[in-house]
């Protein structure tokens, strides 16, 4: 067994830009769920909206920062929207309307009849939407190498994603930390707490859910974006388990904390990698083969989501009283 | 309040874990080695390409089953097309491929539109995906007029060097150009009342369980699929006839249900674990038995009877007889549950619980008991519509019951979570919108369409068509 080489491909993980998309989305998802207490189940669709905002208008010829605006337009609407019908509604039903929405979402966008516009199921190809964004990257063409860390610096999987990509997990952290401290997000604390009683207080409970909804699908979608960059927009792949992953993730690090979801994020990816590059490696093919291990892992994500959730909700960094779980 | 009652942690602890792991392993312990090779779903990346198409009969239904072998300089593989029509083949070589479609297996009556394109080459490129086209229907070259199999004659005369996956001979067009007819509203309407009380077979347990237990449960497709599963086991890797098949997995599904309430949901009521917190327990469990049904057959489409259905035409519906029969059979088990429901001290006592768990209490009732039965009703039900299920869209696969999950959520949320009756009113609305859609979306969205209409509900009558009207806010 080559333990540098996996070491090297799990530390890899640490810092890579599917990890900080991920902790992005965990972080946007910790504005409803752990400031706010709303039980989004379809931050999945956030992200790929964000997604196709960006690749579409991209496509269109429009420069990067408006296609950048166009995503997060795309997200905040969608919050909108789905905040109307559902958050007057009980944890559980906002819940399953988030993973319906989500679904539509996925749905429409791998429909054939948009085949022109979204690429159908087989999605819009990263060559076609990467350009502005590698333009925009400061460093010069090719590869650099830090310790055995190398990637090119601009094409596709590269050091300028992983910049961006946690530039922008530093920032919402710094947003959240402020959020949290300010007045309006100790409303929505309240609101996690005990919503009648911030009503009593002449607080708009409705109106504050919808902005925490908003910026919290906003932060998603920012998300989607970094998810998409070095590969492709494929609907598919960002369907309800990614949804659950971001879940996982949430809940490992801990909700309601600064911190937590990225702690996750890293714990989550690089655990699931050096699981399954040990078991590439270690397990024959004659008991397992390659699709299994990949299948193996999500079983192990599955039960870990459980367990999780069961002995250990306020996660690792996370405060078992600020945890709003089952405050109504 | 929840908070303080942790007294009884320690021993709750151990049989929970215990708890988990059993179901997880569940099916690994039941099944020993009946992996296969399937295709999984192929994702296009800097290693692989893709080769894709839907398969779709003349009168645009899925073709299910239908093996085609590809063959080329990353080698031979073979790919089958899936419950929606859908095949893959994943490739490590960028190169030219030829696709070879088996007319052998074609569902009967089906025949290529072009015979002289089979084999076909295709190009793929790696981290593209390339569609190789096989359109059914009429021989002929010119004949748009085999019914709504009216996808262009430029399709199949273009090679089949398309960028994307085509659905081939999807009713896209079709819907849109009018084709409208009387027939195929009745056709529609026939599959919808159909796939409704299928659906109705697996919402209404999802529904019994919420109303006594207030547990949203994402797991429940699973119970879906565990059916339709041991259905597949049962008929084609023992050879069972296919009733004996579908009562064995009915008999495991129930068994699942009473192992579940009994290992997982009653020790977590008994910890005191909220019903959110237990419904993210659900997904989690969800996720874990997908993967593990994946893990043991595969990506692909499963098969549970290989013959081909025959067909029954009355006036301008045709229908399967194994429709007919599923049909029957779901009729009679709702009028079982019904009948249960309301006219035996059990089912009496299961909608007092139901109303108000702790004035049930009170009044006698063991609500653990009537829990635990619900449980192993709610999930034999599910394992009888997964079976059906599996046989009215002519294959399961592993996500099967996944993808119908938010259909049942929307029947029951259409009815009023909890109420029984509800969730079969609702499932059979949700099957006709399903499947009418067709008529005026393209196919691929009907789902969606039937997720629009969840949360239109949620949006005009939250308490849903037969629910109470009470704050639940």
């Amino acid at each position: 067994m080559d333990w540098s080489r996996i070491l090297v491909n799990v530390a890899g993980e640490i810092f890579a830009p599917t990890t900080a998309a991920y902790a992005l989305a965990a972080i946007g998802l910790n504005v409803h769920f752990g400031l706010t207490g709303l039980l989004n189940m379809g931050q999945a669709g956030f992200m790929l909206l964000g997604a196709y905002g960006f690749a579409i208008s991209t496509i269109a010829g429009w420069p990067l920062w408006a296609a950048v605006l166009v995503a997060l337009a795309c997200a905040a609407v969608f919050g909108l929207l789905l905040g109307i019908p559902t958050l007057k509604l009980r944890g559980d039903y906002l819940a399953i309307v988030t993973i319906a929405a989500a679904e539509i979402v996925r749905l429409i966008g791998r429909s054939t009849a948009l085949t022109d516009l979204t690429g159908a199921s087989s999605g819009l190809r990263g060559n076609s939407y990467k350009d502005t964004f590698q333009d925009a990257s400061p460093f010069p063409d090719g590869t650099f190498a830090l310790g055995p860390f190398e990637y090119s610096l601009n094409a596709s999987n590269s050091w300028w994603i992983r910049l961006v990509g946690w530039g922008l997990v530093a920032l919402a952290c710094l947003l959240v930390w402020l959020l949290m401290r300010s007045p309006w997000g100790r409303v929505l604390k309240g609101i996690r707490e005990d919503e009648d009683a911030v009503r009593s207080l002449g607080k708009n409970v409705y109106s504050y859910k919808m902005q925490s909804l908003v910026l919290g699908g906003v932060i998603g979608a920012a998300a989607g974006i970094i998810y998409v960059l070095p590969r492709a927009v494929q609907p598919d792949s960002m369907g309800r388990p990614m949804t659950f992953f971001i879940w996982t993730i949430l809940l490992l690090g801990g909700a309601a904390t600064v911190f937590g979801p990225v702690l996750g994020s890293i714990i989550f990816w690089v655990s699931l990698m050096l699981i399954k590059s040990v078991m590439r490696e270690g397990v024959p093919t004659s008991i397992m083969r390659t699709e299994q291990i990949e299948q193996f892992g999500w079983i192990i994500v599955g039960v870990t989501l459980m367990l999780l959730v069961i002995f250990r909700p306020q996660g690792i960094l996370g405060d078992k009283k600020e945890l709003a779980i089952d405050v109504r | 309040m929840r908070r303080a009652a942790t007294r009884d942690r320690s021993t709750a602890r151990a049989p929970i874990a215990l708890g988990v792991l059993l179901l997880t392993l569940f099916l690994s312990l039941a099944l020993p080695g009946t992996a296969r090779a399937a295709t999984a779903a192929c994702v296009a990346d800097a290693a692989t390409g893709c080769i894709n198409g839907t398969i779709r009969t003349a009168a645009g239904d899925p073709a299910v089953g239908v093996v085609l072998a590809v063959d080329g300089p990353g080698g031979a593989s073979q790919a089958t097309t899936d419950a929606t029509g859908r095949w893959t083949a994943p490739v490590t070589e960028a190169g030219e491929y030829t696709v070879t479609l088996d007319a052998a297996t074609l569902p009967a009556g089906e025949q290529l539109r072009d015979p002289a394109s089979n084999p076909r080459t295709v190009t793929v490129a790696l981290g593209a995906s390339a569609g190789a086209l096989f359109p059914l229907g009429e021989p002929t070259a010119g004949g748009g007029s085999g019914g709504e199999a009216s996808a262009s004659p430029e399709e199949d005369a273009s090679d089949g060097e398309v960028a994307d996956d085509a659905e081939v001979g999807a009713p896209v067009g079709a819907s849109e150009s009018g084709s409208f007819s009387w027939g195929r509203l009745a056709q529609q309407a026939t599959s919808g009342l159909v796939f409704g009380l299928l659906l109705a077979l697996a919402s209404v347990g999802l529904s019994l369980i919420y109303g006594t237990t207030g547990l949203s449960n994402f797991a429940h497709g699973e119970q879906v699929t565990l059916g339709a599963i041991i259905a597949y086991i049962g008929a084609q890797t023992f050879g069972l006839p296919l009733v004996v098949a579908g009562l064995l997995a009915v008999m495991v599904g129930a068994a699942s249900g009473w192992v579940q309430d009994a290992g997982l949901w009653h020790p977590l009521r008994k910890r005191r674990v909220g019903t959110t917190q237990q419904m993210i327990v659900t997904i989690g469990l969800s996720m874990a038995l997908q993967y593990t049904y994946q893990f043991f057959f595969g990506g692909g489409a499963l098969r549970i009877v290989t013959t081909t259905p025959t067909m029954i035409t009355a006036g301008p519906v045709r229908i399967s007889t194994t429709s007919l029969w599923s049909l029957l059979i779901a009729l009679l088990v709702l009028g079982a549950v019904a009948y249960f429901l309301l006219r035996t001290r059990v089912g009496r006592a299961t909608r007092a619980v139901s109303d108000n768990p702790a004035l049930a209490a009170a009044s006698g009732i063991t609500v653990d008991r009537i829990v635990r039965l619900v449980w192993v009703i709610g999930a034999a039900l599910a394992a009888l519509g997964g079976v059906l299920m599996g046989l009215y869209l002519n294959a399961t696969s592993w996500n099967m019951g996944g993808a119908l999950l938010l259909l049942m959520f929307a029947a029951v949320t259409l009815g009023g979570l909890g109420q029984a009756f509800g969730a079969l009113a609702g499932s059979i609305v949700i099957g006709l919108v399903v499947e009418m859609s067709n008529l005026v979306i393209p196919s691929d969205m009907r789902y969606a369409g039937a997720l629009l209409i969840l949360i239109l509900v949620l949006l005009l009558r939250p308490q849903g068509i037969l629910g109470r009207a009470e704050r639940i806010g």
